[in-house]
C-alpha cells in the first residue's frame, strides 16, 4: 500500500493547552474566592459585582466550560489527528472553533457578573450565548467528523468514540434544556415551568456530568495513560464493552437530583435504578485505566505526569462510587441540600478532571514545544500539593454535610425540633468552610506552580506548528488511481456528513415547532388555588434570579417531619406551574424560601424586616453569612419591560387575562406604592419603584397559594 | 409530566443514533480485533529519515526505535508485506 507522507497541525493544540491554563488560573481563583464568600461576608465586597450569587456560576462555568471545555479540545486536537494517522480536517474551522469558544466564555463571564442569567445552574447562559455555544459547537463536530472521514486507519480506536458521545450527547441536551421565549435581548423565560423545568434541567445536569466530564476525560484516559506508560490498554475488550453501556445507560440518571422533591415518584425510582446501574461501566473504566499501568508500577513512582493520573482515575472511582450511593433515596434524605453534594462534585473536578487534565499539560505541552519538562521536581511538587488540597477539600465537606443535615433532622424528646434557629446549624460548618478553603488555596498554589513551569518549559523550547508523519493510505492505490474512483469516494462520504447535519437541523425545527403548544397544554394547574405572580411579584422573581438566590436558598419542602415543622407544609407540583425557570435550587446554604410568604408560617417576616435584613443581614443576626444587598434599595425596576414579559408569560401558557399587558404597570405601582407605605409605616422611608420593593413583594408570595381556599365556581 | 415525552423523544434518537453507530461499528468489523488497535496507537509513525536518526528522539519513546530497526533490518521485512 503507498505509503503517504503528511504532518500533524500542532497550532490548535497549543492554543486549546494555553487557553487551558489560563482559564484555569481564573476559575480557580474564582472558587477560592466563593470558598471565602461563603464565610466571610465582607468578601463580597457590598458590589452586586461580586457577591456570591453572580461569583459562583461565574467559577462553575468557568471551570466546566473553560478550563475543562478547551483541556477536552486541546485532547480532541491532539489524539484525533494521531489515532486516525491524518491532519485535522480544516484549519479555518479550528480556529473559528477555538477563537469562538474563547469569545463565548468572555462573554459568559460578563454577563454573568453583569446579572444576566436564566437561573437554571450550569446553564446559566442567556440565549444569545446559547446559540452562539451551539453554532461553534456544530463547528467543531464538523471538524472532528471531518478528519474522522479522511482517516487513514479503518479501526475507531475507543478515545474517538468516546468524543463521538461527547458530541452527540451535549448537542442534543444543550438543545432542549436551552429552550427558551425571549423577552428581550439578554431576558428570557424557560420554556418549561416548575417541576417540568426542574426534570429537564436535571436531565440536563448530570448529563452535563456523564458526557461533559467524565466520556471525554475517559477518552483521554484511553490515548493518554497507554502513550504516557508505553503500555497498551489492559483490556481493549474491556473498554469497547463498557463504553456502549456507559453511554447507554447514563441518560436516565438525572432525576436522582430531585429525590424526595414534587417531582413523581416513580420518575425518582428511575433515577435511583439507573444511576445505581451506572456503577459497573463507571468502574470498568476505572479498573481499565489503574490495571493499564500494571508492571509499570516503578514508573508510576518516578513520574509525576503518571502519578496525577493514578490519582485522577482513583477520583473517579471514588466519586462513581459515591454517586450512586447518594441517589438512594435513604442516603439522599441526609445528603441533599448540604455540603456533601459540594464535596462529592469536588472529588471528581478536582480529582478525576483537574488531575487529568494538568498530567496531559505536562506531557503535552514539552512535546509541542520540542524540549524537556523545565522541571520534574516542580511537577512532583504540585502533584503533592493538588492531593493533599483534595483531602482538605472535600474531608471538611463530608463531615460538615453529615453535622448540618443531623441538626436539621435532630427533635428533642418533647418533640420539638433541637436546633430550630437554622442559623444555628450553619455557624457550626464555619470550622470545616475555613478548612475547605485551605484545600482550595494549596489546590491553587499547585496550579500556579503549574503556570511558571509551562512558562519556562515553553521559554526553553521552539514550537512544533507542523509535525511531519507517516502512514499508509487507508484506501488500496487501483482504488485511488483514477478521477472517477476518488469522486465517488468523495460522494460515499458526503450522505454521512450530510445526514448528521440534516437530523440536527430538523431536530431543531420540529423542537421548536412542536414541544411549545404541546406543553402548555400541561401546564394547566391543578391546583386552582394557585394563580400567576402579580407583574410587581413577577419583576421581583427575576430580580431573585438575576441575583443568584437560588445558589443558596431552595424552594421545595421535602415531605419530612423535620422539615414541615421547621418550614410548614410540603410542596406540590401543582405551586410551581407558573415558575420559568423552577427555583428548586440544590443547596440549602440558608433555609428554604418555599414558604417563606405564609403569614401564619414558622419563617414569616414582615415587610419591614426583609428590608432591613437585604440592606445588612449582619445587622438583624450577627452570625448571618448572607451578603449584604444595599443596591436593592438603589437601584430602580425595569417597569418599562413589565408588559413584554407578561405577555411572554401569555405565550407559555400563563393565564393573564386578555390585554393585562396594559393594566400591568398600573397594577404594579398600586402593589408597590403599598409595600412603601407599610414600610413607611415602619419608620422605612424609601420609594416604591426600587428593587428591593419588587423582590420584598414576591418573597411574601412564596408558598402562599396552596393556602387560599380555592374559589367556588 | 407531559415533558417526559420530550426527554424520551430526544433520548430515542439519542439511543438511536448511538444504535445506529454501534450497529455500524460491528457491521465494519470495528471489533473483529480487541487486540492489536491498543498496541498501534502506541506508536506514531514519523518518516524514516527522522526515525533513523536516532539522536532526535523525544525520551521514552523507545517504540519508536524498535520500528527503525525493523525497517533497518531484512529479516522483519515480511511484517510490511
Amino acid at each position: 500500500m503507498e505509503l503517504q507522507k503528511f504532518s500533524y497541525d500542532n497550532r490548535m493544540t497549543r492554543n486549546f493547552a494555553i487557553a487551558t491554563i489560563v482559564w484555569g488560573v481564573v476559575g480557580l481563583l474564582a472558587g477560592l474566592l466563593i470558598a471565602l464568600q461563603i464565610f466571610i461576608p465582607a468578601m463580597n465586597f457590598g458590589l452586586e459585582f461580586t457577591t456570591f450569587g453572580r461569583t459562583r456560576p461565574v467559577h462553575t462555568n468557568a471551570v466546566i466550560f473553560a478550563f475543562v471545555g478547551n483541556a477536552i479540545f486541546t485532547a480532541v486536537y491532539y489524539s484525533l489527528q494521531r489515532l486516525l494517522k491524518t491532519r485535522m480536517y480544516s484549519e479555518t474551522l479550528g480556529k473559528i472553533h477555538f477563537w469562538g469558544w474563547q469569545a463565548i466564555i468572555v462573554a459568559a463571564a460578563v454577563t454573568l457578573l453583569s446579572g444576566f442569567t436564566v437561573g437554571k445552574e450550569y446553564a446559566e447562559l442567556e440565549w444569545p450565548i446559547d446559540i452562539a455555544i451551539t453554532l461553534i459547537w456544530v463547528v467543531f463536530g464538523w471538524n472532528m467528523f471531518g478528519t474522522i472521514l479522511q482517516r487513514r486507519t479503518s479501526h475507531i480506536y475507543v478515545s474517538i468514540w468516546f468524543y463521538i458521545a461527547t458530541w452527540v450527547t451535549v448537542a442534543v441536551l444543550h438543545i432542549f434544556n436551552s429552550l427558551a421565549v425571549p423577552v428581550s435581548f439578554m431576558k428570557s423565560y424557560t420554556l418549561y415551568a416548575g417541576v417540568q423545568d426542574a426534570l429537564v434541567q436535571w436531565w440536563y445536569g448530570h448529563n452535563a456530568v456523564a458526557f461533559f466530564l467524565t466520556t471525554p476525560f475517559l477518552g483521554m484516559m484511553y490515548y493518554f495513560v497507554p502513550k504516557i506508560s508505553g503500555r497498551p490498554v489492559y483490556s481493549y475488550k474491556l473498554s469497547i464493552v463498557h463504553f456502549w453501556s456507559l453511554i447507554f445507560l447514563y441518560i436516565w440518571a438525572g432525576p436522582h437530583h430531585l429525590l424526595y422533591s414534587s417531582l413523581p415518584d416513580w420518575l425518582q425510582a428511575l433515577g435511583t435504578t439507573f444511576s445505581v446501574m451506572l456503577i459497573a461501566p463507571s468502574w470498568g473504566g476505572m479498573i481499565n485505566g489503574l490495571l493499564t499501568l500494571r508492571g509499570a508500577w516503578d514508573k508510576v513512582r518516578r513520574d509525576p505526569i503518571l502519578k496525577m493520573f493514578v490519582v485522577g482515575i482513583t477520583a473517579y472511582g471514588m466519586a462513581t462510587f459515591e454517586g450512586p450511593m447518594l441517589s438512594f433515596k435513604t442516603v439522599n434524605a441526609i445528603s441533599h441540600f448540604t455540603d456533601w453534594t459540594i464535596g462529592h462534585v469536588h472529588i471528581g473536578a478536582l480529582g478525576w478532571n483537574g488531575m487529568l487534565t494538568f498530567g496531559m499539560i505536562y506531557w503535552l505541552v514539552p512535546r509541542l514545544y520540542n524540549t524537556k519538562l523545565y522541571s520534574v521536581k516542580l511537577a512532583n511538587i504540585h502533584f503533592w500539593l493538588a492531593t493533599l488540597a483534595i483531602v482538605f477539600y472535600a474531608v471538611p465537606l463530608y463531615i460538615g454535610g453529615i453535622t448540618q443535615a443531623l441538626m436539621w433532622k435532630q427533635f428533642t424528646p418533647d418533640g420539638f425540633l433541637k436546633y430550630p434557629n437554622f442559623l444555628e446549624t450553619v455557624t457550626q460548618l464555619i470550622p470545616m468552610y475555613t478548612i475547605r478553603a485551605f484545600g482550595g488555596a494549596l489546590y491553587v498554589a499547585g496550579f500556579l506552580i503549574l503556570v511558571f513551569n509551562m512558562v519556562k518549559t515553553i521559554q526553553a523550547g521552539s514550537f512544533v506548528a507542523e509535525e511531519e508523519a507517516q502512514a499508509p493510505a487507508l484506501y488500496s492505490e487501483s482504488e485511488m488511481k483514477t478521477q472517477s474512483e476518488t469522486w465517488h469516494r468523495f460522494l460515499e462520504r458526503k450522505p454521512i456528513r450530510f445526514l448528521i447535519f440534516a437530523t440536527i437541523a430538523i431536530l431543531i425545527g420540529g423542537i421548536v415547532e412542536v414541544i411549545p403548544t404541546y406543553l402548555i397544554k400541561s401546564n394547566i394547574p391543578t391546583i386552582t388555588s394557585v394563580k400567576p405572580y402579580t407583574p410587581l411579584e413577577l419583576q421581583g422573581r427575576d430580580i431573585y434570579v438575576k441575583e443568584g438566590c437560588y445558589n443558596c436558598h431552595s424552594q421545595m419542602v421535602r415531605p419530612f417531619r423535620s422539615e414541615t415543622e421547621r418550614y410548614g407544609e410540603y410542596s406540590k407540583a401543582g405551586e410551581s406551574v407558573y415558575d420559568h425557570p423552577f427555583q428548586f435550587g440544590s443547596k440549602r446554604t440558608g433555609p428554604d424560601l418555599a414558604r417563606e410568604g405564609v403569614k401564619t408560617g414558622k419563617l414569616y417576616k414582615p415587610n419591614a424586616w426583609h428590608y432591613n435584613h437585604f440592606i445588612d443581614p449582619q445587622k438583624m443576626n450577627q452570625a448571618s453569612i448572607m451578603p449584604k444587598y444595599p443596591w436593592l434599595a438603589k437601584k430602580e425596576i425595569d417597569i418599562q419591560s413589565t408588559p413584554a414579559k407578561i405577555r411572554t408569560m401569555k405565550i407559555l401558557g400563563v393565564p393573564y387575562p386578555d390585554n393585562y399587558e396594559q393594566q400591568a404597570i398600573v397594577d404594579l405601582k398600586a402593589q408597590a406604592d403599598s409595600i412603601a407605605k407599610d414600610l413607611g409605616a415602619n419608620g422605612i422611608q424609601t420609594d416604591s419603584n426600587r428593587e428591593i420593593i419588587a423582590l420584598i413583594a414576591y418573597i411574601q408570595r412564596l408558598g402562599v397559594d396552596i393556602s387560599n381556599k380555592p374559589v367556588k365556581k | 409530566m407531559s415533558v417526559v415525552f420530550v426527554l424520551v423523544f430526544a433520548a430515542i434518537i439519542m439511543a438511536g443514533a448511538f444504535l445506529v453507530a454501534f450497529i455500524w461499528s460491528v457491521k465494519n468489523g470495528q471489533y473483529e480485533d480487541t487486540y492489536t488497535p491498543s498496541v498501534r496507537m502506541l506508536f506514531d509513525d514519523p518518516p524514516v529519515k527522522i526515525a533513523e536518526g536516532g539522536e532526535q528522539r523525544a525520551e521514552g519513546e523507545t517504540s519508536k526505535e524498535d520500528i527503525a530497526s525493523e525497517e533497518r533490518n531484512p529479516k522483519h521485512e515480511t511484517r510490511n508485506s
